[in-house]
């Protein structure tokens, strides 16, 4: 049963989505502030978080920011329609996914779900057996789901780990935005590519790539991206 | 009238140039006539006076009947008299006569003047031009005289004298030469003070055209200076008051207009939160309405419905608000088009029901929003199901721009409905615009065309509705693939199109 912390300052928003979300099959921490949220985090241990960004005290925003300071875990932003801003912002930030107000339970679950299958596979296949590639500096073991650079082990969110892994199966192989929504988010082709541009920032920011010549996550202007082995 | 003299400029020199004329003519003519009528006249007075003295004073002298000398002598002696006019006299009795110069033709007296003469017994003249110029000619008949000192009958002899008036001519010629000098140079001064008057009345309404144009291409900021206290001042002063009437109600109804927007806005966000706790439970609603007794099974079934109605309606309002605001952005991406509408009409279950006639993939790609395009191709194809009917057909091709070169992309979606009605046809774009009030809900939230509109227009593109000859509604998009820029004014081009 997937355990999910869910910070929503309104009441009735907080119990309607506590409701849905139980029937569903989630076991629910509802709390009201970000400072709450953050106070249960390491008791609870969640395997994803819902996070309103419009919070009294501290913003969804900071809230968001503090989580990722320290965990990886999935993060689905909860915005308003026309909170443009905050999305991208919030993205950057380091949230995984977003959903708009008002937002039916069952859409909510879907993208639970979703994000849940980004942190990996069935957690016994295969584990113990890396399976190790190497891209340069860059050491990728598909099996364990770890990320080294230069040696050091990159902590990846879980939609940039499945980022990387989808970009570097194919190197060399140019991916749309609308195939990556696809493949890593679980959206539809037309969902929102900024969920994808962000990450990819993300995750070169964590590779250690200057965002100028990019080493291992290349633009390819007008189709998408693409990973370069060496 | 031609075009060219309907000008106010024009039509005032004209006028200028007319009075001027007539009046330095009609002086000209009048000083003319009367002062040639006067010259001529003292002349001709002072001439028929010395003759006839001349000829009475000689004229006892005459031996009667006279010989041809008596004659000669006669005509010589008179013309003495006249010798510093010039004077050529005849003298005739009967078939004979004699001049005072020898072999002088006398061509200048007429018969006519010759019979007045020997019909009536008194003095006759006429003015005659001849080879030497203009000449007066004047005839005195000779009489006998009673002895009271009266006028007795003709004695047939007659005296002529010819007198040249080439000096009074002259004088003439010089009077309609000041004449004309004088009427050129008025004429040319009355151009003159026309195209000073004209400047001075046209430079006003030059000016009032000038803020009238800019009035009507938005700026109601715009006033004259006044200056004077003539009839142009007060136009200029009255114009101010106007454009400042204008300038105030246009703000005010900008301002309700605002006021009713930021309130929709308002009032949508503020419904969001108490909908968001309603749609999180609808799936609630939803799942257990099974094992309910039929009334409130219906009863739950129609609230989570309503709610997800209530809920995309909210979402409409929003978007809409954001395109009022200014505040939707493009978020362009370089996608296959074919590709984009394909998936459109698969993730709404549409594929089967829709015939699409796509270019191959890869053959038509464009930077476009594709959650925009996705918005704009639901909305139309949604609304050709909706009131339109099957076979719906999606068409999408490429046409190249004439002006700039560039290519755009052609999104056509037909119905084979009864049409739109042409009353309908101008608003159908506008919000919440319903063909017939008495006709209710159809599904939609009456803002579906409203925000197809505003996403083309975003792109820089036109959206356009018809009716196919047969029947069916046809709408048109038309979307630039490199938008240069991001938005247009969303007014009026709604109804831009080829058709």
């Amino acid at each position: 049963m997937p355990r999910v912390l869910l910070i929503e300052d309104d009441p009735a928003v907080r119990e309607g989505l506590q409701l849905g979300l139980r029937r569903l099959g989630h076991d629910i921490a509802p709390v009201a502030t970000g400072e709450e949220g953050l106070a249960r985090l390491r008791a609870f241990r969640p395997d994803a978080v819902v996070l309103d960004l419009m919070l009294p005290g501290m913003t969804g925003l900071e809230v968001c920011r503090r989580i990722r300071a320290e965990f990886l875990v999935p993060i689905i932003m909860v915005t308003a329609r026309g909170d443009d801003v905050d999305v991208v912002v919030g993205l950057e930030a380091g949230a995984d996914d977003y959903v708009v107000k008002p937002v039916q339970s069952r859409v909510l679950g879907a993208r639970i779900r979703a994000v849940l299958r980004r942190v990996g596979g069935p957690p016994d296949e295969g584990r113990g057996i890396p399976s190790l590639e190497h891209h340069g500096d860059l050491t990728i073991d598909r099996a364990g789901y770890a990320v080294a650079h230069r040696g050091v082990p990159v902590a990846l969110a879980p939609s940039e780990l499945r980022l990387l892994l989808t970009l570097s199966a194919s190197p060399g192989q140019v991916f749309s935005r609308q195939q990556l929504l696809e493949a890593v988010w679980e959206h539809s082709y037309h969902g929102d590519a900024r969920l994808v541009d962000a990450c990819v920032k993300r995750l070169r920011t964590k590779l250690g790539e200057m965002s100028r010549q990019p080493r291992y996550v290349q633009t390819v202007r007008g189709f998408g991206y693409r990973f370069q082995s060496r | 009238m031609l075009p060219a003299l309907r000008g106010l400029r024009v039509r005032l020199l004209v006028a200028f140039a007319l009075v001027a004329g007539v009046s330095a003519l009609t002086t000209g003519a009048l000083t003319f006539r009367e002062a040639r009528n006067g010259m001529l006249q003292q002349s001709q007075d002072t001439t028929v006076r010395q003759f006839r003295d001349q000829v009475n004073t000689l004229a006892p002298a005459l031996p009667f009947p006279p010989s041809q000398a008596d004659l000669e002598t006669f005509a010589a002696e008179t013309a003495r008299a006249g010798r510093s006019q010039g004077w050529r006299v005849l003298v005739t009795y009967g078939d004979i006569g004699a001049t005072s110069r020898p072999e002088d033709g006398f061509e200048a007296l007429t018969p006519r003047l010759r019979e007045a003469v020997a019909d009536r017994p008194s003095t006759a003249f006429q003015r005659v031009s001849t080879d030497q110029g203009p000449a007066l000619v004047v005839g005195v008949p000779i009489t006998f005289v009673t002895a009271d000192g009266g006028t007795g009958g003709p004695t047939g002899v007659a005296a002529f004298v010819t007198v040249s008036q080439r000096n009074e001519q002259a004088t003439i010629d010089a009077l309609t030469q000041a004449v004309q000098r004088a009427v050129i140079p008025a004429l040319a001064l009355a151009v003159l003070l026309a195209l000073l008057a004209a400047r001075r009345v046209l430079q006003p309404v030059r000016r009032l055209r000038e803020a009238a144009r800019n009035m009507a291409s938005g700026r109601l900021d715009t006033r004259l200076a006044v200056d004077g206290a003539d009839e142009l001042a007060d136009l200029s002063s009255t114009f101010n008051d106007t454009a400042a009437a204008l300038e105030a109600s246009v703000a005010e109804l900008r301002r309700m207009e605002a006021r009713a927007r930021r309130f929709a806005a308002d009032v949508s966000h503020e419904l969001r939160t108490p909908l968001a706790a309603m749609s999180a439970v609808t799936d609630v609603l939803d799942d257990s309405s099974e094992s309910l007794d039929p009334d409130t099974a219906t009863a739950v079934r129609l609230v989570s419905e309503e709610t997800t109605k209530l809920a995309r309606l909210v979402d409409d309002l929003m978007e809409i608000s954001r395109f009022d605001a200014g505040a939707a952005a493009l978020c362009l991406d370089d996608i296959d088009l074919a590709e984009s509408v394909r998936r459109t009409l698969a993730a709404r279950g549409w594929t089967d029901s829709v015939h699409a006639e796509l270019p191959p993939p890869g053959a038509l790609r464009g930077r476009v929003d594709p959650r925009r395009l996705d918005v704009v191709v639901a909305n139309l194809v949604a609304n050709a199901f909706r009131h339109g009917a099957p076979p719906v057909r999606v068409r999408l091709s490429s046409a190249g721009d004439a002006y700039s070169g560039a290519s755009t992309a052609v999104i056509e979606v037909v119905d084979a409905g009864p049409g739109i009605p042409p009353q309908v046809l101008p608003h159908i774009f506008d919000r919440f615009f319903k063909a017939d009030p008495a006709r209710g809900r159809t599904g939609g939230s009456g803002l579906g065309l409203a925000i197809t509109a505003e996403n083309v227009h975003l792109h820089g593109g036109t959206v356009h509705a018809a009716n196919l000859p047969g029947a069916g509604a046809v709408f048109t998009v038309r979307l630039p693939l490199q938008p240069q820029r991001p938005a247009v004014p969303a007014q009026a081009t709604s109804r831009r199109g080829r058709r």
